[in-house]
């Protein structure tokens, strides 16, 4: 079957419309959902964004290439991002990424062979007064140490998406 | 969060009170201001607004009353508000507080600005990873909807104005507001050269006001209280009271509502607790990364906008960042130049190439594999940047390492080949 939007999915696309002068101002927020059902940005996916909002897929592109949180590439079912900014980094999270990257026998930037974990390095998350500071998909976790970092790794349920 | 509870207490409300359930928020006063402000005329509003000496929150510190001024009165094309939530420049952590806890303030201050400039549509750009932000004031809004408190005809007074959440995707530029429009237009987030200013030509072509979130939450305030109680609040053209952020090595580090012109070192040591483990103080950054570094001597100065500059640095978002002995200064300036050479757009030459320069020059040194002329390289991509490009975060790069070589000659110089 071609790719399609989910009846959930198609009926937030359509609540979307309504709020812009038109149709391209709908793109991010519309890329966002294909990612929420497709898991990430393939090259067919922006084909049917472009066909939805009847842009061409060259602008999709360029927009969808431009923002660090479209990805266009597979992400693991656990994203872990860890701030390593200024704040985060006087209150020790270089201690934190190095306990992940141990726990995960991973580098930043790569995804566990199962494919359940990707980690990633990220600029200042907004949350500094409360640093160390990670995400885990999209959720913050803040005031952390390396050992309840890698506690959290370790409940997080491997079989389900939260 | 840690929320902490200073002099004055209006902008950082009770915490043990839900604030995103509006009929707490209403029991408390709440949309008062904006029944009071449907009662006045547009230019009593704006006129009220620069009364209270209100400068924008967003880092700039621009006059709002004076920039709402801007916005023509008679315009064929629908005006526009662009509320800014991309918060992100390192160290600054206040927005998400009232996008988190307390969003009707927000809601309120939209409403009479776009009341008092005859705009009917707000768009509040959250930045991407606030997901859990995104959905609490997305509710917020609905909430709002069915109360009669947005959309058609708001609380009978023949005005309508609709407001939608639009994501941000990971891109700190988009905090600047003409990239911040481009990527509410569907499109990258590129800064644009300005004139024309968005109050003129902004989103979709048309009028647009841009502000930040702090700033927005302000309005209420002003109007309810006069715009003279708020400006009474702060020092002279630095009205009201003023969020502060405070991060890095204090005891208590958090949010605290201080008027305009607490004394900084007071911040630090009385109202933070002092350092950390109570080490010696090295650095502070006083208002987000991009502001010059102050050294321990300077900071016993009044935290405003115009004392900052006296001291050749800037109360930007208010975001203090506090460095304690024995944090290498290098590290804390590699930090903050890869940030700045991530973030670029990368449309200007000098901030693509030079912020990459800056980043590997300091790489270099670090290794101890630079002499004194590649420092001397370093303050010369600095300075080639500073003022050569579109927008300010040329500037926001060069500042940091220029005042770091400056004030710190000895945390840079003692990895060198030849030092002395
Ligand atoms: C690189 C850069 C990033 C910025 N990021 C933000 C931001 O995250 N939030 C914000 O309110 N203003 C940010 N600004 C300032 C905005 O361009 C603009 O001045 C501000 O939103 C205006 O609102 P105000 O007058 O209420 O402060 C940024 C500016 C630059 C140059
Ligand atoms: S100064 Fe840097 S971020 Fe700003 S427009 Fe130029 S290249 Fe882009
Ligand atoms: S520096 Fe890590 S959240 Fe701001």
């Amino acid at each position: 079957m071609g790719i399609q939007f989910t009846p959930e999915i198609e009926a937030q696309f359509k609540s979307l419309l309504p709020r812009y002068p038109n149709k391209l101002a709908a793109l991010i927020p519309t890329l966002y959902l294909a990612q929420e059902q497709f898991g990430y940005l393939r090259p067919e996916v922006m084909e049917y964004v472009a066909q939805r909002l009847d842009l061409p897929a060259s602008q999709v592109l360029n927009t969808a290439t431009f923002y660090t949180m479209l990805h266009k590439k597979p992400v693991g079912r656990y994203h872990i991002e860890v701030c390593t900014n200024v704040s985060c980094y006087l209150r020790g999270c270089d201690d934190v990424l190095e306990a992940l990257q141990k726990k995960l026998s991973i580098e930043c930037g790569e995804t566990t062979a199962d494919g359940l974990f990707t980690l990633d390095e990220v600029q200042c998350l907004a949350a500094c007064g409360t640093a160390p500071v990670m995400c885990v998909n999209r959720i913050y976790r803040e005031n952390l140490t390396p050992d309840e970092a890698v506690k959290i790794v370790d409940g997080l349920n491997k079989s389900t998406k939260p | 969060m840690d929320i902490h509870h200073m002099a004055t207490n209006v902008l950082l409300r009770d915490p043990s009170i839900d604030w995103t359930n509006l009929d707490n928020h209403r029991k408390a006063g709440g949309f008062e201001a904006v029944k009071k402000a449907f009662s006045m005329d547009a230019d009593e509003i704006i006129n009220e607004t620069k009364r209270s000496n209100l400068r924008g929150r967003g880092g700039a510190g621009f006059p709002t009353g004076v920039k709402w001024g801007f916005v023509p009165k008679q315009s064929e094309k629908p005006k526009y508000l662009a509320v800014n939530a991309d918060e992100g420049e390192p160290g600054t952590f206040k927005d998400r507080y009232w996008l988190r806890k307390d969003p009707y303030p927000l809601i309120e201050g939209c409403i009479i600005c776009a009341y008092a400039l005859g705009i009917n549509t707000t768009y509040i750009y959250i930045r991407g990873e606030f997901l859990e932000e995104i959905r609490i004031v997305e509710k917020c809004i609905e909430q709002c909807r069915r109360a009669g408190l947005l959309g058609k005809n708001i609380l009978g007074s023949g005005f309508d104005m609709e407001c939608w959440v639009h994501p941000g995707a990971g891109a700190y530029i988009c905090g600047e507001e003409t990239a911040m429009l481009s990527s509410l237009e569907g499109k990258a987030g590129q800064p644009k050269l300005k004139p024309p200013f968005p109050a003129v030509e902004g989103l979709f072509r048309c009028p647009t006001v841009v502000n930040n979130v702090e700033t927005l939450v302000c309005i209420p305030l002003i109007i309810q209280n006069g715009g003279k109680w708020f400006a009474d609040l702060g020092t002279d053209r630095n009205g009201g009271p003023k969020v502060f952020g405070v991060s890095g090595h204090v005891k208590r580090p958090g949010l605290y509502e201080f008027p305009l012109g607490v004394n900084l070192k007071d911040v630090i040591y009385k109202h933070c607790g002092g350092i950390l483990n109570d080490r010696k103080l090295k650095a502070v950054i006083p208002g987000g990364s991009s502001c010059p570094v102050l050294t321990p001597d300077e900071i016993d100065i009044p935290a405003d906008f115009d004392s900052f500059k006296v001291v050749g640095s800037m109360l930007g978002t208010a975001g203090v960042i506090v460095i304690a002995e024995p944090t290498p200064l290098i590290e804390v300036l590699l930090r903050i130049a890869r940030f700045y050479a991530h973030e670029s757009c990368g449309q200007c030459t000098p901030c693509r190439e030079g912020t990459g320069w800056m980043v590997r020059i300091l790489e270099n040194i670090r290794k101890g594999l630079a002499t004194k002329k590649e420092i001397g390289l370093l303050m010369d991509a600095a300075t080639k940047i500073e003022g050569n490009t579109i927008c300010a975060l040329g500037d926001a790069a060069a500042w940091p390492v220029k005042s770091f070589l400056q004030k710190f000659p000895d945390e840079f110089s003692r990895y060198l080949v030849d030092a002395a």
